[in-house]
């Protein structure tokens, strides 16, 4: 199978919520990693309280004990079994990572939110080919995880910039997406679903990628992609929107403008070598394929409502 | 991180990749033990992490013991783009027939290695002509590869052997080492049709160094930058004379970008992460507190979870205990910010209630200042 049969037979909404009306929407079992942690657990509470099935944990040497009420397991093998579930959110520690992830994939994962921060990057690179050959995705690693908003989240983020509606955000920065999620529901501009891309050099589902899962759905109608200095996936995707002529309005913010060269900030995979990964030559791209960039977070609702009118 | 010249080379040496024979100095007494070791003439070579070093006049030739006194002073002190050399290499010049263009690295949207190679060694790779790139994968680049290469290049006979010998050494060391670049511009093919490394360009995977403890010797931080990570922030210091806090890298970039757009400068990036508690922005105020050109600081914050009480707490707690004295402008969403306010209130920190006011009074007290 190749990568373009994976895109298309994979539908993200169709294994975050299933379908709506059917008996178990927005009920789709997730399993947490790591959720006896410190951060697993704060984590988990959250997405329970938000909706989100948590149907299991995995904690090994922890098998048998229960999690406010969610059973942990010793292995991803016996969590599957037990609960059926297709999504899990990894929340153990960087170096525990390409481990925990293998070991999801082989008991049937087929989406992947990957949360720690400073995962290897050939540890992601392994994990991600590992992936294709399964036929599942990973998000991440280093990323706030995914939000359907008003109907469930797999991640760390939190709930109150999040409204139902029609757009898409996708993300390179966490708190960015908050930021930018938080504009659009105070202007009335609720979303469909918010995924974070990953702060890192390497994302398990990059731009195009993302695009490639909404791009043909009808009850989405524009996309905001919150970009950043480093790489080259904003020049990627404005090729991709030439190219395929992607009609619904998109609308970017890049942060990192006045970021000096040749450091890194904060984020590993925010970093400008030259021209490569530079402000300019993303912001220059964009303008080609007709997408328009704000130049701050709260821009980016009016930029939004103003193509939305058009 | 970046390595210097001479760590790279001396990975290059532990796989087998040779390179000239050379001396590190520190001292000028190091640089004349050197010279006698080596013989002349010789190349200094400033041990610098930024590029441009050629142009920037950081290497150059020493034909003479006489000349080593006055150049090597010359270099010791001579800054580029900011940075001050940590030590000099002195070299052996080559022999050098031809040169070559090297390098494997971490292709971001290809999510895999790429080799590229060009017979127009010593320039910008960008602007070198008959450049090959090929995809290398997660387990390294195949010989016969190589040998695709190195005959699309135009090396015949002993230099293909050669060329096949110094990229699989260098792919086995990019994949054992984790790095995210290995170049090497030039190459030199020799007279005997050996291949030389003259220069090294290696960066390591941050993230993998924990894997690595015979690489730690290389890192090279400052007190402050290891105080941040220890905290677990991101710290970069800058030039101007506002500090920027908040939550996310992403966050603090985009508050950086509006800085600049306002008039004002950043002297300080922090971004102390997804643990926004009074102790962490105590912590992440006691860093700032210690970059001396800080007139003000600016602090934003997207909260959420976060309760804005806790981190006004933190602000008086700095304060209180003469952490700093600045003023503190801070935009801070979140559950509880009457009380943050009402807090505050008689403090020199002043919250508002959108980012950009927030920076436009913080932009005019670091003029005013």
């Amino acid at each position: 199978m190749t990568d373009r049969t994976i895109e298309k037979t994979f539908d993200i909404f169709d294994i975050l919520v299933g379908t709506k009306g059917d008996r178990d929407f927005g009920k789709k079992p997730v399993v947490i990693q790591g959720i006896t942690g410190s951060y697993g657990s704060t984590h988990a509470r959250l997405m329970k309280a938000y909706g989100t099935n948590v149907a299991a944990g995995v904690t090994p040497g922890k098998g048998g004990q229960t999690f406010e009420g969610t059973p942990v397991y010793n292995t991803m093998a016996e969590a599957i079994k037990a609960t059926g579930a297709q999504i899990s959110g990894v929340f153990v520690p960087a170096p525990f990572f390409l481990k925990a992830a293998i070991e999801a994939l082989d008991s049937g994962v087929k989406l992947l939110v990957a949360i720690p921060e400073h995962v290897p990057i050939r540890d992601s690179i392994k994990v991600l080919e590992y992936a294709k050959g399964k036929g599942a995705k990973m998000i991440g690693p280093n990323t706030p995880g995914v939000i359907v908003p008003e109907v469930m989240k797999v991640g760390i983020m939190p709930a109150q910039p999040f409204k139902a509606g029609n757009t898409v955000v996708f993300s390179r920065s966490g708190t960015l997406m908050y930021e930018v999620s938080f504009n659009l529901t105070k202007r009335g501009l609720g979303q469909r679903l918010c995924l974070g891309i990953g702060g890192d050099p390497i994302n398990g589902t990059n731009l195009i990628e993302a695009f490639d899962l909404v791009r043909n759905r009808d009850d989405i109608d524009s996309v905001v992609v919150v970009g950043e200095i480093g790489g080259d996936a904003e020049e990627q995707l404005a090729e991709y929107i030439i190219r395929t002529s992607y009609s619904k309005p998109v609308i970017a913010y890049i942060a990192g403008r006045a970021a000096p060269k040749e450091k890194r900030m904060g984020h590993a995979g925010a970093i400008v070598y030259g021209n490569y990964g530079s402000a300019e030559s993303k912001i220059s791209n964009y303008s080609k394929a007709g997408v328009p960039v704000a130049k701050r977070p709260a821009e980016v609702p009016e930029l939004l409502a103003d193509r939305l009118r058009k | 991180m970046r390595l210097l010249e001479y760590q790279g080379k001396e990975l290059f040496d532990q796989y087998g990749i040779r390179i000239p024979r050379s001396y590190l100095a520190n001292t000028l007494h190091e640089a004349k033990e050197g010279g006698k070791k080596l013989g002349y003439p010789l190349v200094l070579k400033s041990q610098l992490t930024v590029g441009g070093r050629g142009k920037a006049g950081a290497i150059i030739k020493c034909k003479t013991e006489a000349e080593l006194e006055p150049k090597f002073k010359e270099l010791l002190h001579k800054e580029v783009k900011g940075e001050l050399p940590r030590g000099i290499l002195l070299e052996e010049m080559a022999d050098i027939k031809k040169e070559l263009y090297l390098s494997l690295f971490l292709n971001r949207s290809k999510r895999c290695y790429s080799f590229i190679a060009s017979a127009e060694g010593g320039v910008e790779i960008e602007s070198a002509a008959n450049r090959v790139m090929v995809d290398v994968p997660l387990d390294g680049l195949a010989p016969q590869t190589a040998e695709d290469t190195a005959n699309r290049l135009g090396l015949s006979g002993r230099t293909v052997v050669s060329f096949v010998d110094l990229t699989t050494k260098l792919s086995r060391l990019v994949s054992e080492k984790e790095a995210e670049l290995a170049e090497i511009n030039p190459v030199a093919i020799l007279g005997d049709h050996s291949l030389l490394a003259l220069d090294s360009k290696v960066i390591i995977d941050d993230n993998a160094i924990f894997r690595h403890p015979e690489l730690k010797k290389y890192e090279h931080v400052s007190e402050l930058e290891k105080q941040a990570e220890v905290s677990g922030f991101s710290l970069v210091e800058l030039d101007g004379n506002i500090a920027i806090i908040g939550n996310g890298a992403g966050l603090v970039m985009s508050t950086l970008d509006m800085v600049s757009d306002a008039g004002g400068t950043a002297g300080a990036f922090l971004d102390f992460g997804g643990r926004a508690t009074t102790e962490t922005i105590y912590e992440a105020l006691k860093v700032i507190s210690k970059i001396s050109n800080i007139e003000v600081i600016l602090v934003n914050l997207f909260g959420g979870i976060v309760r804005t009480n806790l981190v006004a707490q933190a602000i008086l707690n700095a304060y209180g205990n003469n952490l700093i004295s600045v003023p503190v402008f801070a935009r801070i969403s979140g559950a509880e910010s009457e009380k943050a306010r009402e807090m505050l209130n008689g403090s020199r920190a002043e919250l508002y209630n959108t980012v950009e006011e927030a920076i436009q009074a913080a932009v005019a007290e670091a003029r005013r200042g």
